[in-house]
């Protein structure tokens, strides 16, 4: 298989995995180790002065893991950009996961402020990763504003859906020059195959692995479906149908001589 | 003199913001501080003077997709 | 820019991936949606010839799908063969003792008067030579000026430019650029263009991201056949260019043309080989599949019936009564032609002839006053963006 640049490092695994909904730290910790990702990501939330601090991040941090923090909770492209200095201070990283939805209810992305954010905060040295609509022409918007990569969605977040947005992720991965992250709505191993079959460069599962029966095992199927999907991809796909049109009484290149 | 943290009243016993990060007994990594909605960098944490109603917000690593 | 993208794609090893094509590469291609330059490879191949009744019904579909039924109507105005390029095959090489004319503003208003009286033309391809000094940009913008309330969509088929001249003539009107690579082989194309600004490889080469650069709506791409025998591997690069541009400058239309050269044309040179029709359908109905936006057109070098047949097949765009030569409609019609033409009907009985296989001709689908430029709101739009 190929290996995955964004913004100057490789990586190996395909598979993005988010950190929300475990039912454990441990967990987590064994799903993220399973899947053999190489891209976590990870909020931001206000430290509860009485509570006691517990560990995620010591959960997660390891050489091979990239952290991607995500600006979520944010409503407008200011309040992004202060998150990410946050974030950067907190984390010690330039890497944003940069999502924007003023909706509580679905959680769907504004692209106008998306495509605002991005600018101020590709001028401000971070890799900017957005989580945006399937939007073809907003995806070309991004890049040319520096985006690192894109991360369109499949379907709405955690709505296990599967490529809803397939036809769009099409014209997304075909016209993309950065590497185009299927984000959101992946529900199951095979919708991830599909993602990677279709070209794209990596998906990102947190639902789907996370509220599983067995979180661990399913981490290692969504392991699978991505490394398939994607050697599928760059194999080559064959025939469908025959792709042949019925031929007609009277052909249509009869005028060809030579 | 008071000031908030993540929306909570806190008596200051120091001056300094750094004074502050350890009298709550917060981790020094793995977190970031707002003073004002104006992040500060941790370089800079000893030389913040605090003052009396200060709105602090205080964050860190959590759980998300 | 392209030149660098080309230094990683071999010519020799591109051949070999062509020939080396088989029954099910073709098959295999014929049944996706969305093509490849590996699967264009394939149905250009000698593997896809048995296949040419499939593409072309696969073509036609494709075509109709984006295009209905309409075939877009263009004509080519020569304002002056003045060249200072030596380019071997081509009839307005410098050392060609003829006669060179650079029509005045008169005489092209006269041409442009003459168009209209052919055919409700509204697409016009201003065509100069290489000769910057007596014909340049200054000179290109007024003929765009002038042809401003004759026509309302302005094409260029001039040497390459700098992406502040396109710009500068994108502000006179000019709608789109027509440029062709003639060769992909970087060592082999000095031969064919040994002397003058046209043997800068590069220059030419990257002149499609100048275009693009510049905001060009319209670029228009073509390998000459009859320079390299291996055509396939030629046409094979363009397609690998049209992917290239239609990424970094997405908001571009590109048109494709496969120029044949004909033996003896001009009695000089000789092509080095020659595409049969054939070979000309094939490499049309691959096109096709492989891009089913991009224009395909046809120039009147091509035989009456050939174009009547293809009009239904691939191609969306033909021009019709070209003149070759400056002046060729109304001010000097005896002067040496750049090509000889092959289809030598009037438009009249060439939109006859489109009616007759059900294809409406479409003189005018753009006007320039709709660009926002017109209303002088913001000219900036225009400026190159590098």
């Amino acid at each position: 298989m190929q290996t995955l640049e964004i913004a100057g490092r490789e990586f190996t695994s395909r598979l993005f995995m988010g950190t929300g909904k475990f039912s454990s730290n441990e967990i987590m910790k064994r799903a993220i180790e399973a899947s053999g990702t190489q891209m976590v990501t990870v909020a931001m939330k206000r430290i509860e002065l009485d509570d006691e601090q517990d560990d995620m991040l010591g959960h997660i941090m390891s050489p091979d893991i990239c952290l991607l923090p995500n600006t979520s909770g944010v409503r407008d492209a200011e309040e992004a950009v202060f998150a990410a200095q946050m974030s950067r201070e907190a984390f010690g990283t330039n890497w944003l996961k940069l999502e924007i939805h003023p909706d509580p209810r679905y959680l769907l992305p504004d692209s106008t402020e998306t495509l605002k954010a991005t600018e101020q905060l590709v001028k401000l040295g971070f890799n900017v990763l957005p989580y945006c609509q399937a939007d073809p022409t907003l995806c070309k918007r991004l890049e040319e504003a520096g985006a690192a990569a894109v991360m369109p969605l499949g379907a709405p977040i955690g709505s296990n859906k599967g490529l809803r947005t397939r036809d769009f992720l099409q014209i997304i991965i075909e016209q993309s020059g950065v590497p185009v992250v299927v984000d959101a709505g992946i529900g199951a191993p095979s919708h991830a195959a599909e993602a990677m079959e279709m070209g794209a460069s990596a998906c990102l599962v947190n639902t789907a692995i996370a509220v599983a029966g067995d979180p661990v095992a399913m981490a290692v199927a969504f392991k699978q479906a991505v490394e398939a999907g994607r050697m599928a991809y760059e194999a080559g796909l064959g025939a469908v149908s025959d792709g042949m049109v019925a031929e007609a009484s009277s052909p249509l290149t009869a005028f060809l001589l030579d | 003199m008071n000031v908030k943290v993540n929306g909570k009243e806190v008596s200051v016993q120091g001056t300094t913001l750094t004074d502050l990060i350890v009298q709550l007994a917060l981790p020094q990594n793995g977190v970031a501080v707002a003073v004002d909605n104006k992040m500060i960098p941790r370089t800079q944490w000893s030389d913040y003077i605090l003052r009396e109603g200060l709105q602090i917000v205080v964050i860190k690593a959590a759980c998300g997709g | 820019m392209f030149s660098d993208e080309l230094l990683k794609i071999s010519w020799e090893e591109t051949t070999e991936r062509i020939n080396a094509k088989t029954d099910a590469d073709v098959r295999r291609a014929l049944s996706k949606e969305r093509c490849s330059v590996d699967d264009f490879m394939a149905l250009i191949s000698p593997a896809a010839a048995p296949y040419l009744e499939n593409m072309a019904r696969l073509s036609r579909k494709y075509t109709e799908e984006r295009f209905g039924k309409t075939m877009s109507m263009f004509i080519p105005l020569y304002i002056t063969n003045s060249c200072t390029n030596s380019c071997v095959y081509c009839g307005f090489h410098i050392s060609n003792p003829m006669p060179r004319t650079i029509l005045t503003e008169e005489e092209i208003v006269k041409e442009y008067e003459a168009i209209k009286k052919l055919a409700p033309f509204e697409n016009l391809l201003i065509v100069t030579g290489e000769n910057p000094a007596k014909a340049g940009v200054p000179y290109l913008a007024k003929a765009l000026d002038l042809a401003k309330p004759y026509f309302s969509n302005l094409k260029i088929e001039v040497m390459p430019l700098s992406a502040e001249e396109y710009a500068e003539l994108t502000r006179h009107g000019m709608n789109g650029v027509i440029c062709f690579q003639e060769t992909y082989h970087r060592e082999n194309y000095n031969i064919y263009h040994p002397r003058g600004m046209k043997s800068k490889f590069e220059w030419r080469v990257n002149g499609f991201d100048r275009m693009g650069q510049a905001g060009v709506h319209s670029i228009g791409m073509g390998v000459l056949i009859g320079l390299e025998k291996e055509w396939r591997t030629d046409i094979t690069m363009m397609a690998y260019h049209l992917r290239y541009l239609q990424k970094h400058y997405w908001k571009t239309k590109y048109s494709v043309n496969f120029p044949r050269m004909r033996p003896s044309e001009n009695g000089g040179f000789q092509p080095n080989c020659i595409m049969t029709d054939r070979e000309l359908a094939q490499v049309t109905f691959a096109m096709r599949i492989f891009d089913h936006d991009v224009d395909i057109s046809y120039s009147t070098r091509e035989p009456a019936a050939i174009r009547d047949n293809m009009a239904t097949l691939g191609v969306t765009t033909m021009s019709a009564e070209s003149k070759t030569e400056p002046g060729g409609y109304c001010c000097y019609p005896q002067s040496l032609e750049q090509f000889a033409v092959s289809d030598d009907r009037t438009a009249v009985e060439v939109e006859a002839a489109l009616r007759r296989v059900g294809r409406e001709p479409v003189w005018k689908d753009w006007d320039a006053s709709l660009e926002a430029s017109s209303f002088s709101l913001n000219g900036k739009n225009f400026s190159p963006n590098i």
